[in-house]
């Protein structure tokens, strides 16, 4: 079998050439431009962050026999070869970790209740007014944007060293987070129910209890224990400006060179978070998977 | 849910099929109609529970409500004291810091995307046999583990205080992040390219040159854009542990309680945040833009 090709008069395919030959180079070219904004970018940043190659290198032996270090307890050991040993402070840490744990829970529980109290007036569909939608986004916004740990700072000054400072940092930080992924969730549901309701005279609260949250409470218990875990892990530094958790211990074993506490530690939140991560996926993918009904 | 009564408003013939098809239901799928106890106990025990642990942790982690109290009337004065915003005299101080956070984000990111290219391909699943895959995955997980801001500490004590250990921290903490997305991009392509060129008789590197990049790298920029954005805000922190940046000027005067210099570099980060924002939001739309053209 032959297929018919057309083959076009010398000329055409000249111009035609000619035309892709341009839109290639017009692409080639502003990739390279693009790429050479970028490369000076990056110059002028490596200058800004005194990057140093030279420190890099002599010192980045240190890098590697810091993990050396860590991994060596205080008799010269291997760590692993002495559990006892290594792990000296598991019962204090197992308890710090217990603070940590019920830091990010407290806190996210008190994030996503306030979360869920503002993101009817923060979605587009169901706000009753546009001012207060304003003022709910940008209240959210300037939660979600300053870093946690910069509110646990000053709430250590306003409520005093320990958990409690943790807490409320990691509560507003989740309020801004959850707030605007709920609300999204809202903006996405099926406003049909809410007509329906509100043909039968039911008031605001009323249409949003019986026709938006039924739509949206999976998807929030969802989120909120994503949250959780995220906050997990942001609570294990919440300690380094003395907002209690596990924290407070690594950042006193990393300064005053404990080494071997530092792995010992950094083992524990790290087995800690993976246990969290599972566990939560577990508990998500029964919450969505079996029962996505209600 | 107990037995309804038949409707009587709408008349006898009306209601009297409506009952036998209830009571034709009720007897096909018990089930639904009188779930056993256990199922309809689950939600209100879940909730009791939660709920019961919030307390717990309340009280755990000591929060009296005098204490409370008293600190949110400090924490009113704290924002009193923050207005009007002012720089006093170090403004320039302040604007160098913002461009060494930006500076450490921006080459913290590149870095980690550089590094995180080529190990994500050991980690993707159509690249190589699972037991090359397996320790790389776990190998990322425990780097993605530890926070940044313990890196930045680990970094410190290789190169020293500066905002050359921020870059490093970041770069480290994201690689971790990076090899996870970009091995799910890699994963997530279109094998056929893959199996055209292979069937032209390319070799494995040609087939991730050109069968598999292609088709990923918009993939990766557009995360890479993101995460340059939110970078901007983890860097804007790990200067609390003295990693360089804008937070080392923010955790200095929140310490030495210059509460309006603290509003005013608040402000300077969410202004910050906010551009960044922007103008990443900007040039990924030109991303994806681009390759929806070609």
């Amino acid at each position: 079998m032959t297929l018919a090709v057309s083959i076009l008069p010398e000329q055409q395919l000249a111009a035609l050439n000619a035309a892709y030959r341009k839109v290639v180079a017009r692409k080639r070219l502003r990739l390279l431009a693009g790429f050479a904004v970028f490369v000076a970018a990056l110059i002028v940043a490596s200058i800004g962050a005194e990057v140093n190659l030279r420190t890099f290198f002599t010192y980045f032996g240190n890098f590697i026999s810091y993990f050396d270090r860590i991994l060596t307890l205080d008799s010269g050991l291997r760590v692993w070869t002495d559990f006892g040993e290594w792990f000296w402070g598991l019962r204090k840490w197992l308890k710090l970790l217990g603070e940590t744990l019920l830091i990010s829970y407290v806190g996210t529980l008190i994030g996503a209740v306030l979360a869920f109290a503002l993101n009817f007036f923060a979605a587009e569909n169901t706000s009753p007014a546009p001012w207060l939608r304003f003022a709910v986004r940008r209240l959210l916004e300037f939660a979600r944007t300053v870093p946690g740990i910069v509110f646990a700072l000053i709430f250590v000054m306003a409520f005093g060293l320990g958990p409690v400072a943790g807490v409320l940092a990691i509560a507003i930080h989740s309020t801004g987070a959850l707030g605007k992924l709920f609300s999204e969730f809202v903006e996405n549901a099926d406003m049909k129910p809410v007509d329906g309701i509100r043909s039968t005279g039911a008031s605001w609260i009323s249409c949003m209890r019986f026709a938006i949250l039924p739509q949206v409470s999976a998807g929030y218990a969802s989120y909120a224990l994503l949250r959780f875990e995220i906050n997990v892990r942001e609570a294990s530094v919440m300690g380094f400006v003395g907002a209690g958790g596990i924290g407070q211990e690594l950042i006193v074993a990393i300064r005053k060179f404990y080494y071997s506490d530092v792995s010992a530690i950094l083992v524990t939140i790290i087995i800690t978070v993976f246990l969290i991560d599972i566990t939560t996926g577990w508990v998500r993918a029964r919450l969505f998977g079996k029962e996505a009904r209600n | 849910m107990g037995a309804r009564p038949p409707v009587r408003q709408g008349g006898a013939e009306l209601s009297k099929p409506q009952d036998v098809d209830t009571a034709a239901l009720r007897a096909r799928y018990p089930d639904v109609f009188s779930r056993p106890a256990s199922a309809r106990l689950a939600t209100p025990a879940m909730l009791v529970a939660a709920f019961a642990i919030f307390v717990f942790g309340l009280v755990d982690l000591d929060f009296s409500p005098s204490r409370f109290i008293s600190g949110l009337s400090q924490l009113g004065w704290i924002s009193m004291m923050m207005m009007p915003p002012d720089p006093g005299s170090s403004l320039p101080l302040y604007l160098q810091a913002l461009g060494e956070t930006l500076s450490i984000a921006l080459l913290g990111t590149t870095l980690a995307a550089l590094l995180a290219l080529p190990v994500s391909l050991l980690a993707a699943r159509n690249i190589v046999p699972g037991i090359v895959r397996f320790p790389v995955r776990r190998f990322l997980d425990s780097i993605r583990g530890v926070d940044t801001l313990i890196w930045a500490l680990v970094w410190i004590n290789v190169v020293g205080l500066g905002p050359f250990a921020g870059v490093l921290a970041i770069a480290v903490s994201d690689f971790g992040a990076f090899g996870k997305l970009f091995s799910e991009a890699i994963e997530g392509a279109d094998q056929k390219q893959v199996e055209g060129i292979r069937a032209s008789g390319g070799s494995a590197l040609h087939e991730i040159r050109f069968g598999l990049m292609p088709q990923v790298l918009p993939v990766i920029a557009g995360q890479v854009l993101y995460f340059i954005e939110s970078n901007t805000r983890s860097a804007t922190i790990i200067g609390i542990v003295g990693a360089g940046g804008i937070g080392l000027q923010l955790a200095e005067q929140i310490r030495v309680l210059e509460w309006q210099r603290v509003s005013f570099l608040i402000l300077m980060i969410l202004v910050a945040v906010a551009a960044i924002d922007f103008i990443s939001g900007k040039l990924r739309f030109a991303i994806i833009g681009r390759r929806a053209v070609a």
